[in-house]
C-alpha cells in the first residue's frame, strides 16, 4: 500500500501511456460494433501488420537515432503513415474477404465471428511463416533484412531517442511517453469530431442508428462499412507505432495479447462509444498498474479483469454505455 | 433431463476429442525400423525435444544444431547404416509436452532422446519416457527437483540451477559487491526454480522481489519497484524474450542496477529484445563452456557447418547426441541395451567428462559467467 502511494505518479504515468495505445486500438472494435454489432476479431492483427509496416519501412530508408530533430520527424512521420496506411489496408482487405459476402447472405454474427478468427489466424500465420514464403520465391536471402527470424521478435529502429523531459519524484517522464499520450488523445479527439461533425460521420451514424433507413435515405451502406474499417485501422496502426516506440519490438503473435487487452477496454468503456474506448483504454492501464503495486505484478490481469466484470454488473453497457449512432451534433 | 444433458454434451465431446488424439498419436509407429535379415539395426532415430519455434525457440535450434552435427558425423563414418534426428518441438510448452512424448514412444524406431530442452515440459514428459523406458539425455534442463523423482531415464550433461543459482548469488554479491538485490522471475517452473535458489543464497540481501508474466511485453510495474527501491542488482529468472524488453524499460526509466540473468537468457535475442545499448553490461550465468574452450575440432566443425559460432548448449546437444551415438555404434539399438549403456557410460566429451551419477546428475560441472559487451556475449569468468 506504501507502495502504491509513494509510487503513484510514476504507476499514473506509464499506465496513462499505455492505456492510450490501448484505447487507440480499442476504436477499432468500436467503431465496427457500433456500425456492424459484430466484432471484428481479427482487429488485433490489423494492428500487427501496421507494426511490421513501421519496422520495414524504418529498416527501408536506414533510420537511426541522433539525426537532428529534422530528420527524425520524417522518420517519424514515414513510419506513421506507412503503419496507418497498411493497417487501413489490411482492415478493408479483411472486410472485402471475411465479411462482405457473409453481410449479403445476412449470415448470423457467429459465422462473421468465426471468419474473423479464421482471417486473424491467416494475417498471423502470414507474418510468423514470412521467411518461408519468401523462400517459396527465392526471395529469403535478398530479404534477409526484413523476413530473418520470422517468429521472433523484430527491432524497430526507432529514430527517436528515449530521453528524459522532466522528472516528477523518482519517475522520468520521457520524451515517448509525452509523445505517446498527446498524440493518442489528438488522434481520438479528430475522430471523435470527424464522426460527429462531417457528413462521412454522419453516414456512419445514420447506418449505425437504422441501416435500412439510412439506405432509403440514399446512404450508400457498402461504402460506410468500408469507411468504418479503414479508420479503425488507421488507428490501430497509429497505435502501432506509438507501441513500438515504447516497447521496441514486435512478432507476429503480439496482436493476440494486445487485442485482448484493447477489446476489454472497448467494453469496459461502453462498447460502440467511441469516447468510452479511450475512458475504457486509460481505466484498464490504470487498474493494471494500480492492481500489480496493491498485490503483486502477476495479479495484474486478474485486478483488471475483476474490475471489468464488476463495472458490468452495475454498468452493463460499460462506463460511457452510449452507442454510437446515439451521439448527436 | 436438461441437467444431464448440460453434463453429457462436454463429457461426449471431451471422450471423442481424447480418442482422437489417441489415434493420431499412434500413426506414426515405427516408420521401417529393421533392415531385413542383417544384424545390425538400422535406421535408428535418436528424437530432439525441444522448442523449435515459438518465443525460446533460438535456444531448441541451437541444441538441435549440435545434436544434428554428431549425428552427422557419426553418418559420414556409417554409411551404410544411418541414425536419423526426429524433432519433436515442443515450442517449450509444457501442455504440448506430454502428446509429443506419447509419439515418441510410439515411433519404435526412436530409441533415445535428446532434450527435453526445458525444465517445465520436462516435468510433464519425463514421467512417461520413465514409463516406457525410453532414454533421455537434456542438454539444457537444469531444474534441480528433476532428477530427484526418482525416473531411471533421466540424465542430463549440464551443472543444474542448485550450482548455477548459488554461482550467480556469488557473483552478485562478490564481483558486483551489492548489499540490496531485486529478484523477479517470470513463474515458469525454471524461472521460478532458478529464481528461489538466488532468493535463498543471498538471504537478507534481497530487498525487493516480484513476478512477470511469459508473454508480457510493458513491466512498467517491476520497474517502478525496482527504480522506488534503490537496489545495485537484479537477477532475473525467465527466458530471453521478456528479459530483453524488461532491460530495455529499465534503461528507459534510468535504472543504473547492473541486471544479472541465468542460461535461458543467454541468447542474441536479448540483445536484439532489449537493443545493443540497453543490453550492454548484462551479466549472464550458464553451466555451459564458451564455445572456442570446447574439447576437439567442435568449434571448427560447428562452424563449418552452419556458417555461425556455437550458441548456448550447442556443445552440450553434441554431447548427449554423442553418449548414445557410441551406444547404438557399440550395438546397443535397443531401448533397455541403450539405457544401461548410458547409465554406465563414462568418456570424455566436447564440454567435460561424461558420466552420471545414481540420479542422472553429471559428476563434473562448471558455472561461467559471461558478460554482454560490444553487443556481443562474451565469457567474462568462470565462477569457482
Amino acid at each position: 500500500m506504501s507502495f502504491l502511494i509513494n509510487n503513484f505518479f510514476a504507476l499514473t504515468a506509464s499506465g496513462l501511456v499505455l492505456g492510450a495505445v490501448y484505447g487507440l486500438i480499442a476504436l477499432g472494435y468500436t467503431l465496427v460494433y457500433g456500425v456492424l454489432r459484430l466484432i471484428n476479431f481479427a482487429h488485433s492483427e490489423v494492428w500487427m501488420w501496421g507494426s511490421f509496416a513501421a519496422v520495414w519501412s524504418m529498416t527501408a530508408v536506414g533510420a537511426t537515432s541522433g539525426r537532428g530533430i529534422g530528420a527524425t520527424a520524417a522518420f517519424l512521420l514515414l513510419a506513421l503513415v506507412a503503419a496507418m496506411l497498411v493497417s487501413g489496408g489490411i482492415a478493408l482487405t479483411v472486410e472485402r474477404v471475411a465479411y462482405r459476402r457473409l453481410r449479403r447472405l445476412n449470415a448470423p454474427p457467429l459465422i462473421a465471428l468465426i471468419s474473423a478468427i479464421g482471417a486473424s489466424f491467416v494475417l498471423s500465420e502470414i507474418i510468423g511463416l514470412r521467411d518461408r514464403i519468401a523462400g517459396w520465391f527465392g526471395l529469403d536471402s535478398a530479404l534477409a533484412k526484413y523476413v530473418g527470424g520470422a517468429r521472433d521478435n523484430t527491432r524497430f529502429p526507432n529514430p527517436l531517442e528515449t530521453s528524459t523531459a522532466f522528472s516528477v519524484g523518482d519517475y522520468n517522464v520521457t520524451n515517448i511517453d509525452i509523445l505517446v499520450l498527446v498524440s493518442a488523445i489528438v488522434m481520438m479527439v479528430t475522430l471523435d469530431q470527424f464522426i460527429r461533425r462531417s457528413r462521412l460521420g454522419r453516414g456512419i451514424r445514420a447506418v449505425a442508428q437504422d441501416s435500412e433507413s439510412a439506405a432509403l435515405m440514399g446512404v450508400n451502406k457498402d461504402r460506410v462499412v468500408q469507411i468504418t474499417f479503414f479508420l479503425g485501422g488507421i488507428m490501430a496502426g497509429a497505435a502501432s507505432l506509438l507501441y513500438l516506440m515504447r516497447i521496441g519490438v514486435t512478432k507476429y503473435n503480439a496482436g493476440f495479447l494486445l487485442g485482448v487487452k484493447a477489446f476489454t477496454a472497448a467494453v469496459l468503456g461502453g462498447i460502440g462509444n467511441v469516447r468510452g474506448a479511450l475512458l475504457g483504454g486509460f481505466v484498464l492501464g490504470l487498474a493494471e498498474n494500480y492492481g500489480s503495486a496493491l498485490i503483486g505484478t502477476q495479479w495484474k490481469d486478474v485486478v483488471a479483469f475483476l474490475l471489468l466484470v464488476v463495472i458490468l454488473l452495475f454498468r452493463p453497457t460499460g462506463l460511457l454505455g452510449e452507442s454510437l449512432g446515439r451521439s448527436r451534433a | 433431463m436438461r441437467p444431464i444433458i448440460k453434463l453429457g454434451v462436454p463429457l461426449v465431446a471431451a471422450a471423442l476429442a481424447l480418442t482422437a488424439c489417441g489415434g493420431t498419436s499412434g500413426g506414426t509407429a515405427a516408420a521401417g525400423s529393421t533392415s531385413g535379415g542383417s544384424s545390425k539395426t538400422c535406421d535408428l532415430k535418436i528424437g530432439f525435444f525441444g522448442a523449435l519455434t515459438g518465443d525460446a525457440a533460438n535456444l531448441g535450434q541451437n541444441i538441435q544444431n549440435g545434436v544434428k552435427l554428431a549425428v552427422d558425423q557419426y553418418n559420414a563414418k556409417n554409411a551404410d547404416c544411418k541414425v536419423a534426428v526426429q524433432p519433436y518441438d515442443s515450442q517449450g510448452d509444457p501442455a504440448v509436452a506430454p502428446g509429443l512424448a506419447k509419439s515418441a514412444i510410439d515411433n519404435k524406431s526412436v530409441v533415445g532422446i535428446v532434450g527435453p530442452a526445458f525444465s517445465g515440459e520436462s516435468k510433464a514428459a519425463d514421467p512417461l519416457f520413465n514409463e516406457a523406458g525410453l532414454v533421455t539425455i537434456t542438454p539444457s534442463a537444469t531444474n534441480p527437483a528433476l532428477s530427484t523423482n526418482g525416473w531411471k531415464t533421466f540424465f542430463r550433461v549440464l551443472g543444474n540451477d542448485a550450482s548455477q543459482g548459488p554461482a550467480a548469488a556469488k557473483y552478485i554479491s562478490d564481483t558486483l559487491k551489492a548489499s540490496k538485490v531485486a529478484v523477479v522471475d517470470d513463474a515458469s517452473e525454471y524461472g521460478k526454480g532458478l529464481a528461489d535458489i538466488v532468493k535463498s543464497s543471498l538471504g537478507a540481501k534481497v530487498t525487493t522481489t516480484d513476478t512477470v508474466q511469459t508473454g508480457q511485453t510493458d513491466f512498467s510495474p517491476t520497474v517502478t519497484k525496482i527504480k522506488s527501491s534503490g537496489v545495485t542488482a537484479v537477477f532475473y529468472g525467465g527466458y530471453y524474450a521478456e528479459a530483453g524488453l524488461l532491460k530495455k524499460q529499465m534503461t528507459d526509466a534510468g535504472v543504473t542496477a547492473t541486471l544479472v540473468v541465468g542460461d535461458g537468457v543467454k541468447d542474441d535475442g536479448f540483445i536484439k529484445a532489449a537493443g545493443d545499448k540497453a543490453a550492454e553490461g548484462t551479466i549472464m550465468t550458464c553451466p555451459c563452456l564458451p564455445a572456442d574452450k570446447a574439447g576437439g575440432t567442435f568449434f571448427a566443425d560447428y562452424k563449418a557447418a552452419y556458417n555461425a559460432e556455437p550458441a548456448t548448449y550447442s556443445a552440450e546437444g553434441f554431447d548427449a547426441a554423442k553418449v548414445m551415438l557410441d551406444g547404438i555404434s557399440e550395438g546397443k539399438t535397443s531401448r533397455a541395451d541403450l539405457l544401461a549403456y548410458v547409465a554406465s557410460y563414462d568418456k570424455p566429451g566436447v564440454t567435460k567428462t561424461l558420466k552420471f551419477d545414481a540420479k542422472g546428475e553429471p559428476s563434473q560441472v562448471t558455472i561461467w559467467a559471461y558478460k554482454v559487451t560490444g553487443a556481443k556475449i562474451v565469457p567474462d569468468q568462470e565462477i569457482k
